[in-house]
């Protein structure tokens, strides 16, 4: 702390420098992800070009939150946390969607409450957190329980069951890395499973078709089963090795629906076959790996607990779509990272890694 | 206590660290784990079950068309063409991929002229569809319909514009009684096709010629891979493993101006005329009047213009050269004739009294000759010459109506001649046992009498009259009349022959019995006192004719004729020229005024028309000479 860097310069490189190997990680997969969107999206340089701003947007705010100290975020934490439960109560009075409920329109700006709230939720738990003793008490428990469910029941509500388990989970990743007992996360399991016919009696139609979907897609081959069955049929097509790029017959005559978006991993999975996914989820694996490198190194507890969730967090999505994709997991819209054309899911995941970027960058001072 | 939170605090930091280290690698672990599972889960797909999903792929994308084969072309004895194949325009629809049919109907309806006839067929053919099937919902499209429906192309998924050969007939109605036209394939047409025609076969040949020969005409389906896109688009051709056959050409035994001479001999009246060459049987003209305009029966013909045809008084649908059955009257005379001279009761000449009135021995009942007062003494030619019924009633009644019917039969008279066309009548040669099972009646003299004048029960169609004429005047061959002439594969190709059926040797009379008949003939054209002396007389050529007036013999559908109030069917059956014939033919005119008027003339034309052509230019030399020869001296 008194190591006093000789130069203005140094020290601006020191604190300013985002983790090398992360920020090549994820420029990495953000090229990736562009060449696949090229050939799902019909070779639409246009449509490219939009994810590519929308990409660089990503990019700026996380090179911006990377220079905010953690302390700062933490003393944010609950201001921002607040902020979107009121705009997902506003969203539940005024909101509108197609079907269901989850944009604000503010005159220019349409958004998702519920997107902030997959970062405001960690942040939230990792600052409650970071002034209690952990592993966390029974009783610190419970405040995180509430904390989390209370946006999680008004995302579920809206309805949209995938992101309020996004969410659900990035508050369980907190509280996991906390130290929460193992008496409590195997209670936490037997009464999940004993819940889940409860759930099925509050699912909406649609969601029980979906799992329904899954267990038997050849049940409804042409309406629900579609999806994943011509899905299935992309990749098992691909094989080892790909149809190669631009090449995918199932993707570009069009038999795969929303190849662009939630499907995008088929059309990849088509063109460049097992070697390709192989090589795909290694690259995810490596930022996952480095993400929680940097929370190892992290010195105090806020910086730890919210890099620690992030980083699972992020994971969560690419196991949640490739689920989806390979038909183990119901048919949920969580896209692809970085990969699925669309700007809020990547402008967010990139803010995340904004936060663990400075988690490095101040991994010397504590709080 | 400040400083005692803070050692707490600091070693608390310690044990935090580490179970903060240990649970980010547990939770690093299953990270891993997880995505073993998701590659081995693809792995599953994509290396265990890649062939699968491969070929369902491959079937996604992959369609076997089948290809229709080009019709083949009809042309007549010339090679004038008389249906060939031209371009237009089908929209089809993929119900699967086009959604709701009632909205996109309605919403094709805005773009293209759809009739409620097409929709009617439209829904039908979707109810029995098979999966991912395309029907076919218009045909003809124009070129202003093609152009809207491609700018919509983008809002309409399950809809193609397909170019298709369609069936023309550039000779309209002329032919259309002989070659007839194709019709789009119903489902009692589809049934009878072969499992992999059905489908693909828009259109088979629904009368005439189009449908005698529907095997050759249709050629061979060809088979070609083709990728598609989900909505059902062909995108590109991938190969064409066979090539569609084009159907075999046909060449027609019609001359095409003949035919137009003799259609045009008739101008406004209803009737038929049948030519034939009497040294091989094949069929110059064939005509039908008053006829109709195939074009519009190849894709579907509406209602009201199918009604107008139907209920047209005229009956232009009626194929009269074919189906038509007339009482043949004194042309059958000839016939009967020879009869007599073959069977040994008549030489050519003796002689029977002609008075004005013929009686049965012993019964009262009068028979009429039709000049008052009778014709005298009269020999065989001066019996044909002069159409005296006197004579044949009294050999009608030596021969007996078994003897005579039976002499009749060798020249075909009673059976289908077996032309070459689908449909054809058979007449009718009545006997005893005729009359027996139709009528549950004996057979009374009196019937034999008039039916030795081709009248009472008899009927004949055209084609068996002709036949008939033109086996008297080729030495006694009775040839089978066909309208094929030649077939060929390709249009590079020659033409190879039709071979035709040999002819039946008559077995009735010799060359002198004929040829005192032929005498007879010759004179009612071309002697003093023959009944059509006058269109015979100043022809460049010599030739044999026998005209004929009688009642058209009413069948079932003829009421609204008779109720019209005219009765007269002029007949005249001739051959020309006397020596080697080269053509025979039978004229029928309905509504006639007699035969030697009406039908006479016409039939004068046709043979004109063909004797005189500027490919036989070389024949008017000897014809003349032949004239100069026999002089006007044969006329008694």
């Amino acid at each position: 702390m008194r190591a006093e860097p000789a130069t203005l310069w140094a020290r601006w490189q020191r604190r300013a420098l985002m983790d090398p190997p992360l920020t090549l990680l994820l420029l990495l997969t953000c090229v990736v992800g562009l060449l696949v969107l090229y050939s799902a999206g019909g070779k639409d340089l246009g449509l490219v070009l939009r994810q590519g701003v929308r990409l660089g947007i990503g990019l700026m705010i996380m090179l911006v939150l990377s220079r905010i100290p953690p302390a700062a975020l933490r003393r944010w934490s609950g201001w921002a946390y607040l902020l979107g439960v009121v705009l997902l109560v506003a969203v539940a009075l005024f909101g509108e969607g197609k079907g269901a409920q989850r944009w604000l329109d503010l005159g220019m700006l349409r958004f998702q409450p519920s997107e902030i709230l997959k970062l405001a939720v960690p942040m939230t738990l990792a600052a409650y957190l970071h002034n209690r003793v952990l592993p966390l008490s029974f009783r610190d428990f419970l405040s995180c329980a509430v904390l989390v469910g209370i946006p999680a029941l008004l995302i579920a509500e809206q309805p949209d069951l995938g992101t309020a388990l996004l969410v659900v989970a990035s508050g369980g990743f907190v509280i996991f890395l906390a130290g929460l007992s193992w008496k409590l996360i195997a209670a936490g399991v037997v009464l999940g499973l004993a819940s889940l016919p409860v759930m099925w009696h509050f699912m909406h139609d649609y969601q029980r078709q979906r799992v329904l979907t899954l267990i038997d897609p050849g049940a409804d081959p042409l309406g629900a089963g579609w999806h994943i069955l011509q899905s299935e049929i992309a990749v098992g097509s691909g094989g080892f090795l790909g149809k190669g790029y631009l090449q995918g017959t199932q993707s570009q005559l069009d038999f795969l629906p929303e190849r662009h978006t939630d499907f995008i991993l088929a059309v990849y999975g088509e063109e460049f076959g097992w070697i390709g996914v192989l090589a795909l989820f290694l690259l995810y694996l490596a930022v996952v790996a480095r993400s929680l490198y940097i929370a190892m190194q992290a010195r105090e507890t806020y910086s730890r607990l919210l890099a620690g969730a992030l980083a699972l967090g992020y994971f969560l999505y690419v196991l949640v779509n490739a689920g989806m994709i390979s038909g183990v997991l119901p048919v949920v819209g969580v896209p692809l990272p970085f990969v699925s054309y669309g700007g809020t899911a990547a402008v967010v995941l990139l803010a995340g890694f904004g936060m663990i970027q400075s988690v490095h960058v101040h991994r010397r001072l504590v709080g | 206590m400040l400083s005692a939170a803070k050692r707490r605090r600091l070693k608390d930091s310690q044990a935090e660290s580490r179970l903060f280290n240990r649970r980010a690698l547990l939770a690093l672990a299953v990270v891993v784990l997880i995505i073993g599972a998701l590659l081995g889960r693809f792995a599953w797909l994509q290396v265990v079950n890649h062939d699968d999903f491969s070929a369902r792929s491959e079937r996604n994308r992959v369609k076997v068309r089948a290809l229709a084969p080009t019709r083949g072309l009809i042309f007549d004895r010339n090679g004038v063409l008389l249906a060939d194949n031209r371009l237009s325009y089908r929209l089809d629809v993929i119900p699967e991929r086009a959604g709701e049919l009632a909205p996109l109907l309605d919403r094709l309806q805005g773009l293209i002229e759809l009739s409620n006839e097409d929709r009617e067929r439209f829904i039908e053919l979707a109810r029995y569809r098979r999966p991912f099937q395309s029907l076919q919902l218009r045909f003809n499209l124009s070129q202003e319909e093609q152009a809207r429906l491609a700018l919509d192309r983008w809002r309409l998924p399950g809809v193609e514009v397909v170019p298709v050969p369609s069936r023309h007939y550039p000779q309209g109605a002329l032919l259309a009684h002989v070659v007839g036209y194709v019709g789009r394939a119903n489902a009692e047409d589809q049934a009878q096709l072969d499992e992999a025609r059905r489908g693909v076969t828009s259109h088979v040949g629904k009368t005439g010629i189009e449908r005698q020969y529907e095997q050759m005409l249709r050629g061979e389906l060809g088979r070609e891979r083709v990728e598609i896109n989900a909505e059902g688009r062909v995108l590109r051709f991938l190969d064409q493993s066979t090539p569609a056959q084009a159907g075999v050409n046909l060449y027609l035994t019609i001359d095409l101006d003949l035919q137009r001479a003799a259609a045009a001999a008739f101008g406004d009246g209803r009737g038929a005329a049948v030519a034939i060459d009497p040294r091989n049987g094949e069929v110059l003209a064939f005509v039908s009047m008053p006829s109709y305009d195939p074009n519009p029966f190849v894709n579907g013909i509406s209602h009201a213009a199918y009604a107008a045809l139907l209920n047209s008084k005229d009956r232009p649908l009626y194929n009269r050269a074919l189906q038509g059955g007339y009482e043949p009257g004194s042309t059958l005379k000839p016939f009967v004739g020879l009869a007599g001279l073959a069977k040994g009761l008549r030489t050519p000449a003796d002689t029977t009294l002609s008075t004005g009135e013929f009686t049965i021995p012993g019964q009262q009942i009068g028979f009429r000759d039709w000049r008052t007062g009778g014709h005298g003494r009269v020999d065989l030619e001066r019996a044909l010459a002069e159409s005296v019924n006197s004579y044949f009633y009294q050999l009608g009644l030596d021969l007996g109506i078994d003897q005579m019917a039976e002499s009749l039969a060798e020249f075909g008279f009673g059976s289908p001649t077996g032309i070459d066309l689908p449909g054809e009548a058979s007449g009718i040669l009545p006997t005893r046992q005729w009359k027996r099972q139709r009528f549950s009646q004996p057979w009374y003299p009196g019937e034999t009498v008039i039916a030795a004048i081709g009248q009472g029960f008899n009927v004949s169609t055209i084609p068996q009259l002709a036949v008939a004429t033109a086996a008297l005047g080729n030495g006694g061959l009775l040839h089978q009349p066909r309208l094929l002439r030649a077939t060929q594969a390709r249009l590079d190709r020659p033409a190879s022959p039709f071979q035709a059926a040999a002819p039946k040797v008559i077995g009735l009379g010799d060359e002198s019995d004929r040829q005192a008949v032929i005498a007879g003939m010759h004179a009612v054209v071309q002697g003093a006192t023959g009944t059509a002396r006058a269109v015979g007389i100043d022809a460049p050529y010599q030739f044999a004719g026998k005209t004929g007036t009688a009642q058209r013999v009413s069948r079932s559908r003829d009421g609204a004729e008779q109720a019209s109030g005219v009765r007269n069917q002029a007949l005249f059956v001739a051959f020309a020229p006397l020596q080697d014939p080269q053509i025979a033919v039978a004229v029928v005119v309905e509504a006639g005024d007699s035969g030697s008027r009406t039908a006479a003339p016409l039939a004068r034309k046709i043979i004109d028309a063909w004797l005189l052509r500027e490919a036989a230019v070389g024949a008017p030399a000897t014809l003349q000479t032949r004239r100069g020869q026999q002089g006007g001296g044969d006329a008694g």
